[in-house]
């Protein structure tokens, strides 16, 4: 089934009937055991965020960390609820999640028509994929792990300076979200990681501290930490509007908060011990 | 739309009390001392039948229900003792966030190495607090919780608490562990950024939980004590 999402080029040459009964073989592995998720190792780097406003900033370093090859999806997320009764629309505390929380799912433990088994789950809130993360042994990424692993194509670690890779990304942010989401499993980038531009919004950990200024000795103006637009003007690098829209989108919300189009992947460190 | 929010928070938590007062101590979980002051006491013959009544009572319920699922319905939705928020005080001692269901607390947070905000923090509280009665004063408590997990050690803020003369036990100085003071902050909406080993950029928020843990109003003021601050910590003192 994934196979035939993968645009061309990225598709290894494999024979029609071999790959429906790849996919014949994956749909009976996935519907008898929840397949373990799988976490590819993003490598150790030197990366500077796009965050950075002050001119003499400088790259920090990233330690090396798991990062889940895709988003979440709404059959994995039901296996959670049912699993973990108090994270079931019907049960959670509104100080974890508004009342949107898994809304377009049909009952408390259905999918639906709006929600299928292998779209990303979206209109979860950043407590609720907190939760599901610890259930994978894992946390969310913070947004420096999010962003230096989004920050490659298929072929080279940090495209940011490419200009058609960025009119790429472009173009997916420039088009309306009216229409259904796609399925997971987009292509890859070099380091195996989908759906990171192209598919939903993600949570990440520190997305209360995306747009903290890094002086709140000044207490005259309180505002200072409550605005996005205006900041967006003063980041680094004006040609990452992509980047840019996904920060003033994260910093604009609550933790309880949920929506349509925000879904989240989880990451852990690389010695982490896999499922107990 | 404010005053409709304060007064629907005020007739909840009169309704709660007066529920509580009319319940049987044993439910009334963390407030039971308050309670048990505050509840006519039966023949001490009759109440020791009573009790085992109870407890075998409750025994076959918790038999039949999870015990956190039980918890979890008495306390309201919204209430930020919801979460399960494991704390360790300035003397070492280990308490749960919500063990201090029962009572209105003020809580901050702040880090003990900060040299600008924090201390302010407790400025303000101080402030605070010295426009209440005393007798208003002793029904609060203030929980000050550190962001700085790695540096706020128990003796670290023990010595804070000895160097700026806190009010302990009423006041308690805690930490917790990283992923808890980012869901602590989260609830709380207190934004925060670690710039460097025991530096941080935040924000300054002084927040009222009433006895059920809902937060009832926030000051983001520093310095002086907040008017309207004062005036909600004395509504959840008397709802009335």
């Amino acid at each position: 089934m994934r196979q035939t999402r993968i645009p061309g080029n990225a598709t290894p040459r494999v024979s029609r009937a071999r790959r429906t009964a790849l996919a014949a073989l994956l749909s009976v592995a996935t519907s008898a055991v929840q397949a373990a998720p799988a976490y590819v190792d993003i490598p150790p780097t030197s990366f500077l965020s796009v965050i950075e406003t002050e001119a003499d900033a400088k790259p920090q370093p990233v330690a090396a960390f798991a990062l889940r090859a895709e988003p979440v999806t709404n059959a994995e997320f039901l296996a959670f609820v049912n699993t973990h009764r108090e994270w079931r629309r019907d049960q959670v505390p509104s100080l974890f999640a508004d009342t949107g929380y898994l809304s377009h799912w049909p009952s408390a433990t259905e999918l639906g028509g709006k929600a299928l088994p292998s779209q990303p789950v979206t209109r979860v809130s950043w407590f609720a994929a907190q939760a599901y993360c610890e259930s994978e042994n894992a946390r969310l990424p913070s947004w420096i792990e999010w962003e230096r692993t989004a920050a490659a194509s298929d072929t080279v670690a940090d495209a940011r300076g490419d200009s058609a890779w960025r009119r790429q990304l472009l173009d997916w942010y420039a088009k309306p979200s009216t229409g259904a989401l796609a399925n997971i499993g987009g292509a890859p980038n070099l380091y195996g990681v989908r759906d990171l531009h192209g598919l939903v919004w993600e949570w990440v950990d520190d997305y209360a501290a995306l747009m903290v200024t890094a002086d709140s000795r000044d207490q005259n103006d309180p505002d200072r930490l409550k605005f996005c637009g205006a900041a967006a003007l003063s980041l680094r690098d004006r040609d990452n509007y992509a980047l840019l829209m996904r920060i003033a989108m994260l910093s604009s919300l609550k933790a309880a908060d949920t929506t349509a189009n925000l879904g989240f992947r989880c990451a852990r460190a690389t010695d982490a011990k896999v499922m107990p | 739309m404010n005053t409709t929010h304060e007064s629907a928070t005020r007739d909840a938590t009169a309704r709660i009390d007066s529920e509580r007062d009319a319940l049987p101590c044993l439910c009334c979980g963390t407030a039971m001392q308050r309670c048990e002051a505050t509840t006519p006491t039966p023949t001490r013959h009759r109440s020791a039948r009573w009790l085992i009544a109870t407890l075998a009572a409750m025994l076959l319920a918790l038999g039949f229900t999870l015990t956190h699922a039980r918890a979890a319905e008495a306390l309201p939705g919204d209430s930020v003792y919801q979460l399960g928020l494991p704390l360790v005080d300035q003397d070492g001692q280990a308490f749960d966030f919500a063990a201090g269901r029962g009572k209105p607390r003020l809580i901050s947070m702040f880090y003990s190495s900060c040299k600008f905000v924090c201390p302010m923090i407790v400025d303000t509280l101080r402030n605070t607090e010295r426009a209440l009665d005393p007798a208003q004063r002793k029904q609060i408590d203030v929980l000050l919780v550190s962001l700085d997990p790695d540096t706020d050690t128990p003796a670290a803020l023990k010595h804070l608490a000895d160097q700026r003369h806190i009010d302990t036990p009423r006041w308690r100085l805690a930490r917790t562990d990283a992923a808890h003071v980012r869901r602590l902050a989260a609830v709380l909406g207190v934004q925060y950024k670690q710039l460097g080993k025991a530096d941080f950029s935040h924000s300054t928020v002084l927040v009222l939980l009433d006895a059920n843990g809902r937060i009832a109003a926030r000051s983001e003021k520093l310095g002086d004590a907040d008017p309207a601050f004062v005036d909600a910590i004395r509504r959840v003192l008397a709802p009335d």
